[in-house]
């Protein structure tokens, strides 16, 4: 099998030192075993995620996301653009459709670009790296580089929002996707079927600036997941990670709650699965340790 | 054909039955109890062999009458269709051995239970005539449509199409009606975008240049008489001439006219020369013919206009119209647009509590109204008042829950249509004596229809088409459009229900389709829906009449008149073959060939009744045909389980039920009867109307019957029952049992 | 009514909805709102909007233009674009929603204490600086937004969690000193500002 080529948008969370950093080293193991070439975009910037708007405005916005795409269109001409952040992929996607849609809008972002020496044509596909494995590679083929089955977990698939709307994986609902389910199963671990809050919003930002908010709907989240028997959560997204992770013990002193929960990325799951050890799967990154995961790495 | 009467016996003992019914000796009980004249078994009776042996025995041996004993005669009708003999069916399929368990206790008492089955048929075909059909019959294929609308131009253009010349009455001077007076219409092709033209003149153009269509302009219709395939009529013209006419059939296209908005002076109707109605706006548009449109009372360019939509309809109001007239909103869009047409500066304001734009394209239409800026805006208007050269409307926003008050240029109430069915023929007929009045809301709220004859029949029951609710002349609003309850005669577009024009068109196109349908039938002597193809009529002793009227009255569809000593006569293309008349007479002398108070007392009567001691009840269930009986077929199809001790005789209406066969079960011993007919009411699904609720009506005395012979009242029920019940009746059956089971057995048994 | 004011008969025109229509992101969508209200049913914090999108919309077309742009609820988007996914007429309401924000923050009405808002202003200036969001200083930033006194407290409330990120290398002390960044910061700085002069120059047009 030839190696498979891709632009990369990591993005600022997976930064060394940043709150993602975990998930970004469990990708490049899961991108080890499946031989993913992950270029990455030189000198890429912010995406502005979901809360720039406010102050970044329409196209300030659109032209922060668009010298992402030039840079990659001049280092990796031809590749697709893959991220792992929901809030990149999201925003990237977004701006090159309006680019592509709006001849006016692409005009002014191109004057934009031109301060810098820049020019953007918006033509590559922009890719979450769920989209990735499941287009490029397929459950079978994902399931046959399994060699440790991650037998008798039973796992939580949050999808959260933005890897899901608005554009979502192809051929999945908005209501329902299913996905991380079959990505679990395929690990060998045990999907939870009646998982209700898979696609509730955690907050997002919002966590920083509305936390009493935020912290009750991520309570459900939690909650419902051990209700119907969970061991972990396992979710696309680094904000999705971070907030039903790190708040856990503010709920629990809010709620009167014992939650312990650990919540993985979908790569932690397929780096142990794929006998990725402690370290290279990023386990050493869970405040809450996952510690089943823990022991079959160990095996 | 032979006055001998020779009964051929058929039992097949294909789907099990042979199996099942083993020991049974169905063939020996045709003949010896029933005396059928042959009884023949097939291993597989629908079988082109099986058919082969029947048609033989009917060509070679004389055989005039079949009773087939096999399947339910809902299934295998094509094969078993032979000519110009009797056919009976004796259900031993769904009716015994899928209904019954196959087990050794189980057996006897379903070989009993078919055993009276085969009995059963035999007798029917013995007491049936092979109907021979109406020779009164008369072929004219002249359609005669009144209302030169949009919608009787349609029917008119499309049956001439079809090839059956047209005769159009319109009373106004011109054709077109209300469409003639719109600016432009809701569009009806994709994109749906824009106000279209209404193409009326061309319609009218058509109309007018096809020889095939004849137009009377300033007439009406003074007297219509007959029925299908003969029907009279007086076409009289403003000036006084008449002439009349033969057709087979009608279509009564007489639209609507608009609700009166002199009664709504809260909305500043009559107040200020700046209200208007929407008809009223299309006149408005027409006249500035794409130039800005004025105001009535100044002649200033409008430069803002409110819509507001449901004024005196959708409202219990009195003197509101209670219900949505179904295309004010779509106006209300396509008139906003006149004003963004002209000058998109123009400020509009539909003001909605439901926005409802059906149709194919009407969802698409609003969208269109938004892009060009329409403002949309849920609200409950409860004032227009003047306010200098401008109006103020008042009113609630429903959204932020605010009292508002706008000003404005111009007004448009969209107000409601009230059909132009004529007279109330119910309000005017008391047809009911019983005390107990039905008050459904339909009955309650009044509406302002005008007293006007539209069609003058001359038949018993009064001179227009009965109405079905707030005027409107409909028969079935789910199951038979168009049908109304004067056979031969159908409704088409806003008589029938609110519509607008897309809907018109398909409404009258379907209308002409039901009037060549009808006359093609008529002209064979074949009934018209529900029983199309039916042969058989209904026929009288003359001698036995004792003139009480109550088939004339009961007749759900008109079809009997009285002669001057007030005999009944049956106009036999106008009857749908439904037997209310034959349920309804006390004295027993009217009947059809096929279907009459001996087909089914007889069949009844030949049922073996155990004696008191046996622990072997008998239930007797007549079962309407149209959705009860369906249900029991379906029952067996499912394998329900129902007991072994009930007998099933289909029958065409509960309207038809004389009471003579309940008291004749009662008599012969059996345990319990239960009727099933069709849902009755407002919401009725009865296939002739008003059967079910007349067999309800008559089963109410059915108690002082029950008490004057000592017997319980539980004895007898009655159910409305829907094709869907089919877990529900195997229930009420098996409930039946369990009653007598604690009541007891019936003491009349010999 | 108390609310039968002059001010309400002038407004309930189209102005403020044109007004809308040219300078909010997606602004043109609002008059094709058919006031269903499946994006209120469908928001997670639904609860928290003074005047849930559907009634925005309808304000909008009101012109309630006040009322409206100093309004805390559309700082209530978590951008889940659970409504943007479910609204049968296809409106883009969660960039409307940021548009709405975004439009009141440069005209000055947006509440001066909204929590999300200065979030979101100290994000941009965050990202500005580098071209990359330094999550520490931003956290730090964050909780002194409202003072020094509340920042300690804030400060400590989450120290628990600063450690646990600490602990697993998900946050890094040096970040405060420089960390990562883009090489061409000023290059990208001159693109945004580039971008804000044009947007500005298009608003300008249209209130001139």
């Amino acid at each position: 099998m030839a190696k498979k080529e891709y632009s990369f948008y990591p993005g600022c969370s997976s930064q060394k030192g940043a709150s993602a950093s975990n998930y970004q080293t469990s990708v490049d193991a899961m991108c080890d075993t499946l031989d993913i070439q992950l270029n990455e975009i030189p000198d890429w910037n912010c995406c502005s995620a979901s809360i720039g708007y406010a102050e970044g405005g329409e196209l300030p916005r659109i032209a922060l996301t668009a010298r992402n795409l030039a840079l990659s269109e001049q280092a990796n001409p031809g590749q697709d653009v893959v991220a792992t952040c929901a809030a990149c992929w999201l925003s990237t996607r977004e701006s090159k459709d309006r680019l592509l849609e709006d001849s006016q809008l692409m005009k002014e972002t191109n004057e934009a670009l031109a301060q810098a020496g820049l020019k953007v044509q918006a033509n590559q596909k922009i890719r979450h790296m769920v989209e990735v494995l499941i287009e490029d590679f397929g459950y079978d083929e994902l399931g046959a580089k399994v060699t440790k089955p991650l037998e008798g977990i039973k796992i939580a698939g949050y999808v959260g929002c933005q890897t899901n709307r608005p554009f979502g994986i192809d051929g999945e609902s908005f209501e329902n996707p299913m996905y991380l389910d079959k990505l679990v199963e395929t690990m060998g671990g045990e999907p939870l079927e009646a998982y209700d809050k898979k696609v509730q919003c955690c907050g997002g930002a919002l966590a920083f600036s509305e936390p009493e908010k935020s912290q009750a709907m991520i309570k459900d989240i939690i909650e419902s997941a051990y209700d119907h028997g969970a061991e972990m959560i396992v979710t696309p997204c680094p904000v999705c990670q971070m907030n039903t992770e790190v708040y856990q013990e503010h709920i629990n002193k809010k709620y009167n709650t014992k939650f312990n929960m650990p919540v993985v990325y979908y790569s932690t799951l397929m780096s142990v699965a794929y006998g990725k050890g402690y370290k290279e799967s990023g386990l050493d990154g869970q405040i809450i340790r996952a510690k089943k995961l823990e022991e079959i790495s160990k095996r | 054909m032979a006055d001998e009467i020779k009964i051929g016996a058929y039992i097949c003992k294909g789907c099990g039955l042979g199996e099942r019914l083993a020991d049974a000796q169905l063939a020996t009980i045709a003949t010896r109890d029933a005396k059928a004249s042959i009884a023949k078994e097939h291993d597989f009776l629908c079988s082109a062999a099986g058919v082969a042996m029947i048609q033989n025995d009917i060509d070679n041996e004389g055989i005039n009458r079949v009773a087939i004993c096999a399947c339910s005669r809902r299934a295998k009708t094509d094969a078993f269709a032979f000519e110009n003999v009797a056919i009976t069916r004796g259900n031993l399929r769904e009716g015994v051995i899928w209904v019954r368990p196959d087990t050794d206790e189980a057996r006897e008492t379903t070989h009993e239970m078919a055993a009276d089955y085969v009995r059963m048929a035999v007798v029917e075909a013995k007491f049936q005539k092979p109907p021979s059909k109406n020779a009164d019959a008369q072929y004219n294929k002249n359609i005669l449509i009144v209302g030169g609308g949009y919608s009787g131009m349609t029917a008119a253009i499309e049956a001439s199409i079809a090839g059956y010349p047209v005769t159009i009455v319109e009373k106004n001077a011109h054709l077109g009606g209300n469409t003639a007076q719109f600016y432009k219409r809701v569009p009806n092709h994709a994109p749906y975008a824009e106000p279209a033209d209404t193409g009326i003149a061309d319609m009218i153009k058509t109309v007018e240049n096809d020889k095939n269509i004849t137009v009377h302009v300033n007439s009406r219709l003074t007297k219509t008489d007959g029925s299908p395939g003969q029907f009279s009529a007086d076409i009289s013209t403003e000036s006084g001439s008449t002439n009349t006419q033969q057709f087979g059939s009608i279509i009564q296209a007489s639209g609507f006219t608009p609700y009166d908005a002199n009664q709504l002076p809260e909305l500043g109707y009559g107040k200020s020369a700046n209200v208007v109605t929407q008809l009223e706006l299309e006149k408005l548009a027409k006249e500035a013919k794409g130039s800005p449109i004025k105001r009535p009372s100044d002649g200033k360019e409008v430069t803002n206009v409110v819509f507001v939509q449901c004024a005196g309809q959708r409202s219990t109001k009195e003197g509101h119209l209670p219900y949505c007239s179904g295309h004010c909103c779509l106006t209300s869009i396509k008139q906003a647009m006149y004003f963004k047409e002209n000058n998109p500066a123009v400020d509009t304001n539909v003001i909605y509590t439901d926005l409802r734009t059906p149709g194919a394209g009407g969802e698409d239409f609003y969208r269109s109204g938004q892009d060009k800026g329409v403002l949309f805006t849920k609200g409950q208007v409860n004032e227009v008042i003047e306010d200098g050269a401008s109006l103020k409307v008042k009113f609630k926003d429903l959204i932020l829950n605010e009292d508002i008050e706008e000003e404005t240029d111009l007004v448009v109430l969209a107000t409601g249509m009230v059909a132009n069915s004529g007279v109330d023929i119910e309000a005017v007929v008391k047809i009911d004596t019983n005390d107990e009045k039905e008050k459904s809301p339909a009955n309650e709220i009044k509406i302002n229809v005008k007293d006007i004859s539209v069609l003058n029949l001359t038949y018993r029951q009064g001179p227009d088409l009965p109405h079905l609710k707030y005027g409107f002349n409909d028969s079935h609003f789910i199951c038979f459009p168009y049908e109304t309850r004067r056979t031969g005669i159908y409704t088409t577009g806003p008589v029938r229900r609110p519509m607008d024009l897309q809907q018109a068109q398909e409404d009258a196109t379907g209308a002409a389709l039901k009037a060549i349908q009808v006359v093609e039938n008529a002209s064979q002597g074949r009934a018209a829906h529900p029983r199309s193809g039916d042969l058989s009529f209904p026929s009288f002793r003359k001698e036995g009449c004792t003139q009480c009227k109550r088939c004339t009255v009961e007749c759900p569809f008109g079809a009997i008149d009285e002669d001057e000593k007030r005999y009944p006569v049956f106009n036999e293309s106008r009857c749908r073959r439904c037997g209310t008349c034959m349920g309804a007479c006390p004295v027993r002398v009217i009947s059809f060939e096929n279907y009459s108070v001996e087909t089914v007392g007889q069949q009844l009567k030949i049922v073996d009744v155990p004696d008191e001691f046996s622990e072997k009840p008998r239930i007797l269930v007549l079962a309407c045909e149209n959705d009860a009986y369906p249900a029991l077929d379906m029952a067996g199809m499912n394998r329900y389980e129902y007991s072994a001790f009930v007998r099933i005789i289909p029958v065409r209406c509960l309207g038809s039920v004389n009471l003579i066969w309940i008291t004749d079960a009662l008599n012969s011993g059996y345990d319990g009867v239960i009727l099933m007919g069709c849902q009755k009411g407002e919401n009725y699904q009865c296939h002739f109307v008003k059967g079910s609720e007349l067999a309800h009506e008559r089963m109410g005395k059915i108690d002082e019957t029950l008490k004057t012979l000592s017997l319980e009242t539980e004895r007898v029920e009655t159910h409305e029952i829907a094709i869907t019940d089919i877990k529900r009746v195997p229930e009420i059956i098996n409930n039946m049992a369990a009653t007598i089971e604690k009541i007891g057995m019936s003491p009349f048994k010999f | 009514m108390a609310d039968l004011n002059v001010a309400a008969i002038e407004k309930y025109r189209n102005n403020f909805l044109k007004e809308v229509e040219a300078n909010v992101e997606e602004g043109e969508w609002v008059k094709m709102c058919m006031q269903c209200g499946v994006c209120s049913g469908s928001c997670p914090l639904g609860s928290a909007w003074d005047h849930p999108p559907q009634e925005l919309f309808m304000m909008i077309r009101a012109g309630k233009r006040e009322e409206v742009l100093t309004s805390d609820s559309m700082w209530m988007c978590t951008s889940c674009y659970n409504c943007v996914v479910r609204c049968p007429r296809g409106l883009p309401i969660t960039h409307i929603m940021h548009g709405l924000a975004s439009y009141a923050l440069r005209l000055g009405l947006a509440p001066k204490n909204q929590p999300t808002r200065k979030f979101a202003v100290l994000f941009w200036e965050n990202l500005v600086k580098t071209g990359r969001v330094n999550e520490l200083k931003l956290g730090l930033n964050l909780y002194f937004m409202n003072g020094f006194i509340e920042g300690i407290k804030t400060a400590l409330g989450m120290q628990k969690i600063g450690l646990g990120m600490w602990k697993t290398k998900r946050m890094s002390p040096m970040e405060f000193f420089g960390g990562h960044g883009c090489k061409d910061a000023k290059g990208l700085q001159a693109i945004l500002k580039k971008a804000r002069e044009i947007e500005d120059a298009k608003r300008q047009k249209f209130n001139s």
